[in-house]
């Protein structure tokens, strides 16, 4: 049963775009019900207050990508009672782990006119490569409806309904055509886990894998398949290195084409 | 059976009588580069001169020569979706003080018409039938559904690239499960169906639609296209003793190079239109006052699906790939007295690696360790 307290919510940001965090406030409708159940005790894109912690439960946005944020998600983890990562950054090290596959120090000597002042990370990681997590919602941005019944099956104190199969299975059950067997479009739908209700097939575009890898992905056989339909190796490299790129699915086939 | 003729010309006034009875026409319409099941409202809907090339993981809509409304073979849809819906609240709830209240969903508006129902089709829905309002636990809202759906069948007119109903011995003439059956007949500058009726509501219905006794040259030139349809399949199966090989087949070594190809993605499952399984899903708002359960379709090909205390019972996409085609052409018939496939060749076509039921059959006979090379696998 719902208890007298509040229970206090926060929402960290660390490398990323904001996208997630806005998902939330993307909430119109439900927003007023969220903060008839929670306290919002940090949440900069929201309100200037802070309420000091502990917190019952904190959502972290972002990857860790300097020694900084490496130190500060410690701190997060110790305030927080549940830590709930959301999206791609957060649970696959996000766009910006394209950098783990380069040399950052060259990029740092091109593109900054002080060097010296950058203190960044060879390679953007996942919350989870740092401090334990409780639950991982994918996603480049999370989906909203799987926000909320994240957050309704934590108050409630039930096992949240988010699956980790395909893509696939969202566009049948909606009753899209498989871009890819009726246009020969590579898709990353059979790989990707589901979560946005197959967003892109039914705009008659393959899947991007914005979710991540799926429950058990078999990267290599859908590769070999785009290969035998035509598609180049630059390809197959490009359409695995997006926002999941360091996911290690992802990771290990794209080095596989990538020669 | 008595067999008639509708003209082409007069197909309209079965639609519009139908509608005019307060069906909802169910039917293949042309959406998303494919021939799919959706609402349609006149013989204009129909995929006029409209057809598909189906190979295993390929499907691709082409143009015929003619206009025939029915000239395509099955598309990704099944009825299924409609007898068993991928997505149905069964009930919700709210709060109330210390306790609750169930609240029912409503029926559904209007029955259901399906135009266009071949043959393989009908026998998936009775082997659904027999699963999910024959046995001791009924289905209620399948079982509504199915009661008051009216079904047109039609005779295949061509095999599709991946069809096998006739090794499944469930097509490609429709012998049961329709109010009306047809068969579309383009000879030359004619353009007619060949009707039979198969229940008195058919037969009511026809009443209000301008038809015909059948001439002999008629009823012969329909029977020479379902003929011509069985003896051009795209797809065959050997079905003989294979209950029993499969049963023995646990060890063979093929499952594994099933496992490299197969991406454990669902698709087979959902095309499948006899794959029933739904999982149920307890969902709660914010406020912790209302409540709604769910039914959504489900998959072998899931690790959830064989979830129990302490994990997956099927962890590995083999294990997966191994129980569902064991189901369909073994197990199958000892849970239910028949095969769980009617050869529509779904699963072929949509696979997206092209994964063939047909012919892992045949590689799992050839590769079958002990195997006599001359006693088993295809005659």
């Amino acid at each position: 049963m719902v208890s007298k307290r509040k229970p206090k919510l926060a929402v960290w940001k660390f490398a990323s775009c904001d996208g997630c965090q806005l998902s939330l406030l993307d909430c119109e409708d439900e927003l007023l019900s969220l903060v008839g159940r929670v306290e919002i005790a940090n949440f900069a894109e929201a309100s200037r207050a802070v309420i000091r912690g502990p917190y019952d439960l904190s959502l972290v946005e972002g990857s860790i990508t300097t020694p900084h944020d490496a130190e500060r998600i410690q701190r997060v983890r110790r305030d927080s009672k549940r830590l709930i990562v959301i999206g791609a950054c957060a649970t696959a090290g996000g766009i910006q782990a394209l950098r783990n596959f380069q040399d950052v120090k060259e990029f740092v000597s091109i593109v900054y006119a002080t060097p010296d002042y950058i203190a960044t990370l060879d390679k953007s990681t996942p919350i989870a490569a740092h401090v334990p997590v409780d639950f991982e919602l994918r996603g480049c941005p999370v989906n909203k409806k799987q926000l909320l019944e994240l957050i309704s099956a934590l108050l409630s104190g039930r096992k949240p309904n988010i699956p980790a199969y395909s893509v696939c299975v969202e566009c049948k059950q909606r009753g899209t055509v498989c871009v890819m067997v009726a246009r020969g479009e590579p898709c990353m739908g059979p790989v990707t886990q589901a979560g946005c209700g197959a967003l892109c097939p039914s705009y008659v575009r393959g899947c991007y894998g914005c979710f991540g890898p799926m429950e058990n992905p078999n990267v290599e056989s859908l590769t070999a398949e785009w290969r035998h339909r035509g598609v180049q190796a630059p390809d197959v490299v490009r359409a695995l290195r997006s926002f999941n790129a360091y996911a290690e699915p992802f990771r290990r086939e794209s080095e596989a084409h990538d020669q | 059976m008595k067999s008639l003729v509708i003209e082409r010309t007069d197909l309209e006034k079965l639609f519009s009588t139908l509608v005019g009875r307060g069906y909802r026409l169910i039917g293949p319409t042309l959406r998303e580069a494919a021939i799919v099941y959706g609402e349609i409202k006149t013989v204009n809907d129909l995929p006029i001169g409209w057809t598909d090339g189906q190979a295993a993981g390929q499907y691709r809509l082409q143009r015929r020569g003619d206009a025939a409304l029915f000239g395509y073979n099955l598309g990704p849809h099944s009825w299924k979706k409609e007898n068993l819906p991928p997505s149905l609240r069964l009930f919700s709830a709210e709060r109330r003080d210390q306790s609750f209240v169930i609240i029912e969903e409503p029926a559904d508006e209007l029955p259901m018409a399906f135009i266009g129902a071949r043959s393989c089709e009908l026998h998936a829905i009775s082997i659904q039938d027999r699963v999910l309002m024959q046995g001791p636990f009924v289905d209620p809202t399948y079982a509504r559904r199915r009661n008051q759906t009216l079904v047109i069948a039609v005779n295949c007119g061509q095999a599709g690239g991946t069809c096998f109903c006739v090794s499944m011995k469930s097509g490609p003439q429709a012998t049961q499960g329709f109010d009306i059956a047809l068969t579309e007949v383009l000879d030359g500058h004619r353009h007619y169906f060949l009707t039979e009726v198969g229940t008195t509501r058919g037969a009511e219905i026809l009443n209000d639609v301008p038809h015909r006794a059948a001439r002999d040259v008629e009823k012969a030139a329909a029977q020479r296209i379902v003929d011509r349809t069985a003896a051009t399949m795209g797809r065959k199966l050997y079905t003989g003793g294979l209950k029993e090989f499969l049963y023995s087949a646990y060890e063979n070594p093929h499952w594994d190079d099933v496992a490299a190809r197969c991406l454990s993605c669902a698709n087979c499952t959902m095309v499948c239109p006899t794959c029933f399984c739904t999982t149920v899903e307890d969902v709660t708002d914010l406020s912790g006052a209302h409540a709604e359960r769910w039914q959504k379709w489900d998959s072998c090909f899931t690790a959830d699906f064989s979830y129990i205390h302490g994990g997956s019972v099927r962890s590995s996409t083999k294990s997966r790939y191994r129980q569902w085609l064991t189901h369909k052409l073994a197990t199958w018939m000892d849970q239910f007295s028949t095969p769980g496939c009617v050869g529509c060749g779904r699963c072929i076509t949509w696979c997206p690696t092209g994964i063939d039921i047909t012919q892992e059959v045949v590689s799992l006979r050839e590769r079958q360790p002990g195997r006599k090379e001359q006693s088993d696998g295809e005659p």
